[in-house]
C-alpha cells in the first residue's frame, strides 16, 4: 500500500509540464465529474412516460459491494418501479386555470386559511418551497406551518394532475409578472418552488432535486416508494421529523454557495504535504478494513480528503448532502455517531453506515467513515482514534486549523491580494474534470451564521441598496451568466458585460469555467490579460487549492 | 479490584431528552441547542463503586420513528437499558411500555432496567404521575427516577450509579454471559471520572425510588418467537 501511495505523486510530477492541462486538472478524479446542468436539463426534457420509467429499479451498488466482499446478509430488497402516477392519481374535481396560485387558493379555501396565506409568515418571501405527496398531503413548507397549507397543497396537486391526466403532459412552470412557480414530480412527491429571485427555471429545478435527494438521503428511495405504495395517503412528516431542518439548511446553503450552482465541490486549501500526510494516515489505517467504502474528511463545508474503494467515485451532489448533514447536526460534536446515510447518486436503494466524529476538540474537521457493514462501529471507532493520533503527531491538525482560521500568511487566505491584480474584485473557478471549485473569497462560517440568522427573521425581499458586495452577492450576480453558459439551446462560450457597477467576464472551455468580476471601466484586452495572470496563479497554486490525487484503499 | 464492562442503551421517544441526559452525565453540562440524534451516539464512562469499577459503553439512540427499525442493532447484547420518558407527555410514557415488551422478547439475557422520567423541572405541566410510573417500574423490576437534565446533576448521577450497582450485582450472579468482568490490579481511581455525587446541596428534584435490590428484582427476558422488527 505504501508503495502505491508513493507512486502517485511521482506520476504527477512527470506529467507536470503540461501547460495543456488546465489548472486543477489531474488524471484521476475522486469525484464523478458529471455536469449537474446537463443532468438536470435532461430531467426537464423527459416526457411523462420517461419520468415514470426513470425511477424504476436500478441495481444496488451497496449489494454489489457486499457480494464482492462476501457479505451475504444484504437486507435490502430491490424495489419495484414507483407508482404509476397516471393510473393512481384520483381525479380532482376542482377546475383550474393558469391564474396566479395564491389567488386560486384564495378562491378555494375558507376565510381563515385565506388569511393565513396573507400572514407575514408567508407574504413577501423571495422564495417558497413546498413539498407534498402526490395525494396532496403537505410534507414541508419553507416558511409558515405546512399544516395550515393543506388548501394550497390541494391546489398544487390539482394543477399537476390535471395537466397530466387531461393533456398527458407535465406541468413544469407557471410565470407571472414578478414570480415563477416551478414544479417537479419525483416518485410519490411533488416539489414546488415559488420564486421572485432571478434564478432560472433550471436552477430552481436543480434546487428542488436537491431537496428531493435530501429526503431520499434520510429514508432511501426504496422506503419512500414502498410507504406510498402501501398507503397513498401517508403523512410523511412522521418519518421526516427532525429532518426538516436538513431541508431548511440545504435551501439556505444552496442560495449562497456557488458549489451548488456549478455542481462542484470546494476543497479546503492546504499545503500539498499536509494533505498527503492526512491521506496517508487514512489509507494506512483503513486499508485492512474490508467493508469501508469511503473515508471522507471535511471541515467548514470544504473537502479535505476523500479515500475510496477502487471502482467507486462520489457524485458532487452526494458530497453536498454530507456537508449539509454535518453542518446542520450539532449532535455530531458531542460524541461519536453511528448513522445510517443514503447517498442518492451512489445508491438510492439502501443505507451506508457512517461513523461520524470530529477529529478532536481543538480541530473542527469531521471524519466520516462509510461502510456497508452495519456492525463495524468498533473497528471504525478504533481507526478514527488511530488517524487522529497520526494527524496530531504530523502537525496536520495545525495545518487544518490554520486554513480554517484563514491564517494571513497563507496565499490562499486572501488570494486577490496575493495575485496582485487590483482590478479583480471577485472570481470563481471550476475545474470541470475533477468537479472542484475555488473562489477568491471562501464563504466563511461566520457569514453563513449571519445569513442564517437574517434568514430566520426574514428571507424577505429587500429593496435596500447594498454598499459593499459580499461574496454571496457576487455569486448571486453570476447566476444569470451561469444560466446563459449552460443554456441547452444556445450555450455561450464567453460573456463580457460592463455596466456602471462592475464588469463581469464569464468564460467556459472544455476544461474549466471561470467567472470574474472587475471594476466597471475595464477594457476587454486588459481583462483578458488579467484573466491570463489569474489562470497562471491558479495553476501555480493548484496543488494547494485542489485535491490532485484520487487515493484508494 | 473487580472491573465490569457493560453495555447500556438509552431508549425513548423523540424529544424526551435522552441526549441531554447523557450529555449532562458525561459532560456535566446542558445545551439548549442540541440537534436531534441521527442514528445513535456512542459514549464511554467509568463508574467507581466501593469495591469495583464499572466501564459503561453508552448507546444514546435516536427517538425518531424512522430509526425504530434500527434499534435492535443497539440493544443487542445490552446489559442495561435506560427507558426515558418526558413527564409532560403521556405518549412518551406509553412508548416506554412498548420498548419494555420489545426488549423482553428480543434480549434473551437478564438486563438491568431503569425507568427515567425526565424534565422534572416542568412540574406545572406534569402529565404522568410519579406513582403511576413508579408502579409500572416496579412491575417490570426496574428502578424509577425522576430527573431534570436542565439542572439536576445529582439525580442523573444517581441513575447511572444505581445502574452500575445493579450491574455489579448481576455480574456476581454469573447469570449473564455477555457481561464481562475481570480483576484488575492497576487501578488509579484518581484518574477516572467517578459517578459519585457532587458536594453541592441536594436539589429538590431527583427523587430516587429504589426497589430493594435482589436477584429477583432484575428483569429477566423471556425468549419469545415474536420478532417485532
Amino acid at each position: 500500500m505504501a508503495s502505491t501511495s508513493k507512486d502517485v505523486p511521482a506520476v504527477v510530477i512527470q506529467d507536470n509540464p503540461p501547460d495543456d492541462l488546465e489548472p486543477g486538472a489531474c488524471h484521476d478524479s475522486i469525484l464523478n465529474p458529471t455536469d449537474s446542468f446537463e443532468e438536470f436539463a435532461s430531467e426537464m426534457s423527459s416526457s411523462l412516460q420517461e419520468r415514470n420509467i426513470s425511477l424504476a429499479t436500478k441495481s444496488s451498488t451497496i449489494s454489489e459491494i457486499q457480494s464482492e466482499i462476501g457479505e451475504n446478509s444484504a437486507p435490502m430488497k430491490p424495489t419495484k418501479s414507483s407508482d404509476d402516477l397516471q393510473t393512481k392519481d384520483e381525479s380532482i374535481s376542482a377546475s383550474t386555470s393558469n391564474s396566479n396560485l395564491t389567488e386560486q387558493n384564495g378562491d378555494d379555501t375558507d376565510t381563515e386559511k385565506d388569511d393565513y396565506l396573507q400572514s407575514p409568515e408567508l407574504v413577501n418571501k423571495e422564495k417558497h418551497v413546498f413539498i407534498l405527496s402526490s395525494a396532496g398531503k403537505p410534507i414541508y413548507s419553507r416558511y409558515g406551518n405546512e399544516d395550515k397549507l393543506a388548501g394550497l397543497c390541494g391546489v398544487i396537486q390539482a394543477l399537476v394532475s390535471v395537466v397530466e391526466e387531461q393533456n398527458q403532459d407535465i406541468l413544469r412552470s407557471i410565470s407571472t409578472n414578478d414570480c415563477k412557480a416551478v414544479f417537479l414530480v419525483k416518485g410519490p412527491l411533488i416539489l414546488v418552488a415559488v420564486s421572485k429571485s432571478d434564478e432560472s427555471e433550471t436552477q430552481l429545478v436543480l434546487q428542488l432535486t436537491y431537496a428531493f435527494n435530501q429526503i431520499v438521503s434520510v429514508l432511501t428511495l426504496t422506503q419512500l416508494n414502498r410507504i406510498f405504495e402501501q398507503r397513498r395517503n401517508y403523512d410523511l412528516r412522521r418519518l421526516l421529523s427532525g429532518a426538516e431542518r436538513l431541508i431548511d439548511h440545504l435551501l439556505i446553503f444552496m442560495e449562497k454557495d456557488p458549489a451548488f450552482l456549478l455542481g462542484a465541490v470546494r476543497c479546503l486549501p492546504l499545503p500539498e504535504k499536509a494533505r498527503e500526510n492526512i491521506t496517508n494516515a487514512i489509507q494506512t489505517t483503513c486499508n485492512k478494513i474490508r467493508d469501508l467504502v469511503f473515508a471522507i474528511m471535511l471541515a467548514g463545508n470544504q473537502l479535505i480528503t476523500l479515500v475510496r474503494m477502487k471502482k467507486y467515485t462520489l457524485h458532487p451532489s452526494d458530497i453536498h448532502l454530507l456537508f449539509n448533514l454535518v453542518r446542520s447536526s450539532e449532535s455530531f460534536k458531542t460524541a461519536e455517531s453511528w448513522t445510517p446515510i443514503c447517498l442518492p447518486k451512489f445508491d438510492s436503494t439502501g443505507f451506508l453506515h457512517g461513523h461520524v466524529s470530529y477529529i478532536s476538540e481543538d480541530c473542527q474537521a469531521c471524519l466520516l467513515l462509510l461502510t456497508v457493514q452495519r456492525d463495524a462501529f468498533f473497528p471504525l471507532s478504533q481507526a478514527k482514534h488511530t488517524i487522529a493520533d497520526k494527524l496530531r503527531r504530523s502537525n496536520c491538525l495545525v495545518a487544518i486549523n490554520d486554513a480554517l482560521n484563514r491564517n494571513e500568511e497563507l496565499p490562499t487566505t486572501n488570494p486577490l491580494k496575493h495575485i496582485g491584480i487590483p482590478e479583480i474584485r471577485h472570481f470563481m473557478y471550476k475545474c470541470k474534470s475533477t468537479a472542484q471549485l475555488f473562489t477568491s473569497d471562501p464563504i466563511s462560517l461566520d457569514k453563513l451564521q449571519d445569513y442564517r440568522l437574517r434568514h430566520k427573521e426574514g428571507g424577505d425581499i429587500m429593496e435596500k441598496k447594498v454598499e459593499k458586495l459580499s461574496d454571496i452577492d457576487y455569486v448571486r450576480n453570476y447566476r444569470k451568466f451561469c444560466s446563459s453558459i449552460h443554456c441547452t439551446s444556445t450555450p455561450a462560450k464567453l460573456i463580457f458585460r460592463s455596466n456602471s457597477c462592475d464588469t463581469i467576464l464569464a468564460w467556459v472551455t472544455n476544461g474549466f469555467e471561470l467567472y470574474v468580476t472587475f471594476d466597471p471601466l475595464m477594457e476587454k484586452d486588459q481583462a483578458i490579460k488579467a484573466v491570463d495572470r489569474l489562470l497562471k496563479w491558479i495553476k501555480k497554486e493548484e496543488q494547494r487549492i485542489f485535491i490532485m490525487h484520487a487515493p484508494t484503499f | 479490584m473487580k472491573v465490569i464492562e457493560a453495555k447500556i442503551v438509552v431508549l425513548g421517544s423523540q424529544g424526551v431528552g435522552k441526549t441531554s441526559l447523557v450529555v449532562r452525565y458525561i459532560g456535566k453540562m446542558f445545551s439548549k441547542h442540541i440537534s436531534p440524534t441521527i442514528g445513535a451516539s456512542f459514549f464511554t464512562c467509568n463508574i467507581n463503586l466501593e469495591n469495583a469499577r464499572v466501564k459503561l459503553q453508552v448507546w444514546d439512540t435516536a427517538g425518531q420513528e424512522r430509526f425504530r427499525s434500527m434499534a435492535p442493532m443497539y440493544y443487542r447484547n445490552a446489559n442495561a437499558a435506560l427507558l426515558v420518558f418526558d413527564i409532560t407527555s403521556v405518549n412518551s410514557f406509553a412508548a416506554i411500555k412498548g420498548w419494555v415488551k420489545e426488549l423482553q422478547s428480543n434480549v434473551p439475557e437478564a438486563m438491568v432496567l431503569s425507568v427515567v422520567g425526565n424534565k422534572s423541572d416542568l412540574e406545572d405541566l406534569r402529565a404522568v404521575q410519579s406513582s403511576e410510573a413508579a408502579q409500572f417500574a416496579a412491575s417490570i423490576g426496574a428502578q424509577y427516577c425522576e430527573t431534570s437534565a436542565l439542572h439536576d446533576q445529582q439525580g442523573i448521577d444517581q441513575v447511572f450509579l444505581n445502574t452500575a450497582a445493579a450491574l455489579l450485582k448481576l455480574s456476581n450472579s454469573n447469570l449473564v454471559s455477555s457481561l464481562r468482568s475481570y480483576d484488575s490490579a492497576d487501578v488509579d481511581p484518581d484518574k477516572i471520572p467517578t459517578g459519585t455525587p457532587t458536594e453541592e446541596d441536594a436539589t429538590h428534584t431527583g427523587k430516587v425510588e429504589l426497589p430493594a435490590w435482589s436477584i429477583d428484582s432484575i428483569a429477566h427476558g423471556h425468549v419469545q418467537k415474536n420478532m417485532c422488527c
